[in-house]
């Protein structure tokens, strides 16, 4: 197993379209932190004491997005660039009959694969997040503390976690499907779906759910928002984009809106601005994270299965 | 004379239709048997289910005294399986394609280096080692197939239609190729191919495979006197093949 994942992370490393995504995500990393950094001292200027700068590098939106929404839209993108392809096109060349009549056993192809597309996105991440500590060090002049470093490394996991249940998805695409064009294209369209069409999936299933008779009945529109994040929850970028902000924005103590926030509970908010600790913090986003993870085991158990069961004809 | 191959009423259904259908056979050490048969007659099926890429539906077998369904890597270590369109990682060098089969095969690096060398020589690819496989005419991917398995310095080898699609010149050189491997090194193999002329140069026994069952099986003599009388010994293959064609 250990040959296939060290062929496969080389044939990673050493591809077009690697390098071209990995310069390209660098290259968008380089520049939101740079407008965020420009737009964090004119926000900090007149703050008399200002705490957990350094992440706010990571959410404040630049031009038009912060770096963590970013992520949440275009690291699906990285994980099905590098699973699409991987069981078909083996498949497609003929290298596949080849590969599995040597002395190895049937699912050191697969697992080698996906171990290898972990290991790729693991150093893409680490090596991005560490671009832009370094790029944030100089351009704000801040140093991160402790507690800031703990969730920088709580991000980096649930977003390696994320990437790839997206490579997951584009693996499992590419054992179903024998073209590689289609698996490509399904794995876009889910990903497109649970990026953009989401919300208005949830408010339609929200919709059927707990009906709205009469808006100005609290308890209705509440069981309506209830069940709209439930069902949003159903799309991974969701369940991503909530985990990060709880994570980057220790201000943040609960995952819900403001509208699901009783009014006392607002007034406590607004008056006792204090930071969560981060172990807090993360108690609030291991649900998600064992979700996420969860995910992800699904589609790779799925692929092993099914790749496990089907026939391999050389024609 | 010990049988690297037997197989106990192999069969292999596909839902309702039948691939192979109760196959029993042998085949001895040293031989060059050549598997013969129209398309769709399961040959292919045949040899993924000898060498355990394909579950039997029922029936056994054994292959250098393993069973395929419980000790496949066994049988995949000493045994090398040539498919008919073989493909390479087109982006790598012959070298390079040649030293990932190695590593598979856990050949020590030393072992490794001398043995792709010498299969790259064998197969007259010396010269070409270094370039991307992508470039490569079909008769010299066809070769490279070969040195491909030779690396792993097997007992036995598959070839399914290893002459497809070549010119005269490059079937020439793959037949001659087979031969002195049965020759020289003593593997014994085992060849499919619905070229006969081709079969009948190079094979010293012959099974034919109609419908997923195994017509005949013998030399060439012995199946010419099987089916057309004493007499008639001299018959070339090919009016053996279209006799036992016509009746099934």
């Amino acid at each position: 197993m250990w040959t296939i994942f060290r062929k496969e992370l080389s044939d990673h490393f050493t591809s077009t379209r690697f390098l071209i995504t990995f310069a390209l995500i660098l290259m968008v990393a380089a520049v939101t932190t740079y407008t965020a950094a420009t737009n964090l001292r004119q926000a900090l200027e007149g703050v008399a004491k200002p705490s957990h700068v350094f992440l706010l590098l990571f959410t404040t939106s630049g031009q038009l997005f912060s770096l963590a929404q970013f992520n949440a839209f275009f690291g699906p993108l990285i994980g099905i660039i590098l699973g699409f392809d991987a069981i078909n096109r083996e498949r497609n060349d003929n290298t596949l009959s080849k590969l599995i009549s040597q002395p190895i056993f049937r699912d050191a192809v697969i697992n080698g694969k996906f171990l290898a597309g972990v290991t790729t996105i693991a150093l893409m991440l680490s090596s991005m997040v560490l671009l832009i500590t370094g790029l944030g060090l100089l351009s704000v002049g801040v140093v991160p503390g402790g507690d800031e470093a703990g969730r920088l490394a709580v991000y980096l996991f649930v977003s390696i976690a994320y990437v790839s249940f997206w490579m997951g998805l584009a693996i499992l695409f590419s054992i179903l499907f024998r073209s590689l064009a289609t698996s490509a294209l399904a794995a876009v369209a889910l990903w497109i779906f649970f990026s953009f069409f989401i919300g208005f999936a949830a408010s339609l299933v929200a919709g059927a759910i707990a009906p709205v008779d009469n808006p100005r009945d609290p308890r209705q529109v509440v069981a309506n928002r209830n069940a709209e994040d439930a069902a949003s929850l159903a799309s991974p970028v969701v369940l991503y984009s909530q985990a990060t902000s709880t994570i980057l924005d220790p201000f943040r103590r609960t995952r819900q809106n403001l509208t699901m926030v009783g009014p006392m509970e607002r007034f406590s908010m607004e008056r006792f601005r204090n930071p969560l600790p981060l172990d807090q913090s993360i108690l609030v986003v291991v649900p998600y994270l064992t979700l996420m993870i969860g995910l992800t085991v699904v589609c790779f158990g799925l692929s092993y299965v099914i790749f496990m069961r089907q026939e391999v004809r050389s024609t | 004379m010990a049988a690297v191959i037997e197989t106990q009423g192999l069969t292999r259904r596909y839902g309702r239709f039948t691939a192979v259908d109760v196959l029993t056979f042998q085949v001895q050490e040293g031989d060059v048997f050549g598997f013969l048969g129209p398309n769709g007659a399961g040959k292919t099926t045949t040899l993924l289910m000898l060498l355990g890429l394909t579950e039997p539906t029922s029936g056994s077998a054994r292959v250098l005294g393993f069973d395929p369904v419980r000790q496949p890597l066994e049988i995949k270590r000493q045994v090398g399986y040539l498919p008919e369109n073989v493909g390479f990682y087109d982006e790598l060098t012959a070298r390079e394609n040649l030293d990932y089969v190695a590593r598979l095969n856990q050949l020590p690096a030393g072992v490794a280096d001398r043995n792709i060398a010498t299969a790259l020589g064998q197969v007259g690819l010396t010269e070409v080692g270094n370039k991307r496989v992508g470039q490569f005419s079909r008769g010299m991917r066809q070769r490279l197939g070969l040195a491909e398995l030779l690396i792993k310095d097997p007992k036995l080898i598959f070839l399914d239609e290893p002459t497809l699609g070549l010119d005269p010149d490059g079937i020439n050189k793959i037949l001659d190729l087979i031969l002195s491997l049965s020759r020289d090194r003593g593997i014994t193999v085992v060849l499919s191919s619905h070229l006969l002329d081709q079969v009948q140069r190079t094979c010293s026994r012959i099974g034919i495979m109609m419908k997923g069952r195994m017509v005949a099986t013998g030399t060439i003599g012995e199946l010419a006197r099987r089916k057309s009388g004493p007499d008639e010994a001299g018959e070339t293959l090919e009016q053996i093949y279209m006799r036992y064609f016509q009746e099934a």
